[in-house]
């Protein structure tokens, strides 16, 4: 009995010492891959296509890969913004695409075409607000997103023609590549220059936005 | 000799034990670790996989002939599901008959090393290994009676 205890004790320190050197190796690689893109590969994080927010000049980027039918995305979506006024004219958000959603694709093609109107930040800020509706998990209704685009003054039948653009294809196909490459797999995911949170909560974001901003523009 | 617990290990059990101990850390690293959602037949092969870790180190104190009946029916069912789940990832079984209808697709290929690993086709091993293991095991009954 004292014989068998003891070789299942051995065993299973053996294991799980095993799997947590494991687990530190997987972090540590991953911290490196994202430290390299972000020195030698910046365009990853930043296409030039990207939708930015803010002062153009700012140096603190806030990229947020994002789906318009996440539920944690528009839950985070008032607090980006308020970290957005906060840091007001140190800090840009770069908006990336990461449709994991069933009807994500739709949204993100009459978000893109809405840019070309200029109703971008408009049309992104309504899709949350209503997000309830037209992206309900147990009945999606994604029509409902072209009933309440026309509140915005977007010219609904240029939108339609717009949605349909290869640019907007290239746009979602280049964002699916990087967010691979990335090893984004969940959304919101935040990189902050380059650097992803610690941990994913608000707090996190903040600090670490709170960290670049004293880091580039002192205290 | 009866069905009672011996002060000698099992080394079948044992090494049953070790195999779905590590299957199980395996697959909680895949999801945990490397952020791969599980897909539906992966997670039927999880719910055999699990209790087969737990089944067998209570078989090693208990006595070897009912972990054996206790064990073998569950990997059994695991070891089938394994079977169709490589079967649909080598597309020899049509996607479109597959189970899952949102979500993850169970074809969707997350590893692969040296060409052939998969995680399905490391599910497939363990369970076949426990399989043959437990068949040697149940030799070792019949020689002793």
């Amino acid at each position: 009995m004292k014989n068998k205890l003891l070789v299942f004790a051995v065993a299973i320190v053996v294991i799980l010492g095993a799997f947590a050197g494991g687990v530190y190796m997987f972090q540590q690689n991953q911290k490196e891959e994202i430290n390299f893109l972000a020195e030698k590969h910046a365009e990853v994080f930043k296409r030039n296509y990207s939708p930015t927010l803010g002062n153009k000049d700012a140096k603190v980027f806030i990229i947020e890969f994002l789906d318009p039918e996440c539920e944690s995305c528009r839950a985070f979506h008032p607090r980006v913004k308020a970290l957005m006024e906060e840091f007001s004219g140190k800090v840009q958000l770069v908006v990336r695409y990461a449709p994991f959603h069933q009807n994500s694709e739709i949204a993100i093609r009459a978000l893109e075409a809405s840019r070309k109107q200029n109703k971008y930040w408009e049309a992104l800020d309504l899709l949350f607000q209503t997000q309830p509706e037209w992206g309900n998990h147990h009945n999606p209704q994604p029509d409902l997103i072209f009933e309440y685009l026309p509140r915005l003054g977007i010219d609904m039948d240029q939108l339609s023609k717009d949605m349909e653009s290869f640019q907007i294809d290239n746009i979602i196909k280049q964002d699916s590549e990087d967010l691979q490459i990335l090893g984004v797999r969940g959304t919101p995911t935040f990189f902050v220059n380059g650097k992803p949170l610690p941990r994913f909560s608000y707090q996190d974001l903040r600090n670490l936005v709170s960290q670049e901003v004293e880091k580039l523009y002192g205290k | 000799m009866t069905d009672s617990s011996s002060d000698k290990l099992n080394p079948f059990i044992f090494a049953c034990w070790l195999v779905a101990t590590v299957a199980t850390l395996g697959s909680l690293f895949f999801s945990e670790i490397m952020k791969f959602p599980p897909c539906v037949l992966c997670w039927y092969q999880r719910i055999a996989m699990y209790p087969l870790a737990v089944i067998f180190m209570v078989g090693a104190f208990k006595g070897a002939r009912s972990c054996f009946s206790y064990s073998l029916p569950v990997a059994v069912i695991g070891w089938i599901i394994a079977l169709y789940h490589n079967l649909l990832h080598y597309g020899i079984v049509p996607e479109s008959a597959s189970p899952c209808m949102q979500g993850v697709s169970c074809a969707t290929v997350y590893v692969n090393w040296f060409g052939f690993v998969t995680i399905p086709i490391l599910s497939f091993t363990a369970f076949s290994i426990i399989l043959v293991l437990l068949f040697f095991m149940k030799r070792t009954f019949t020689n002793e009676k």
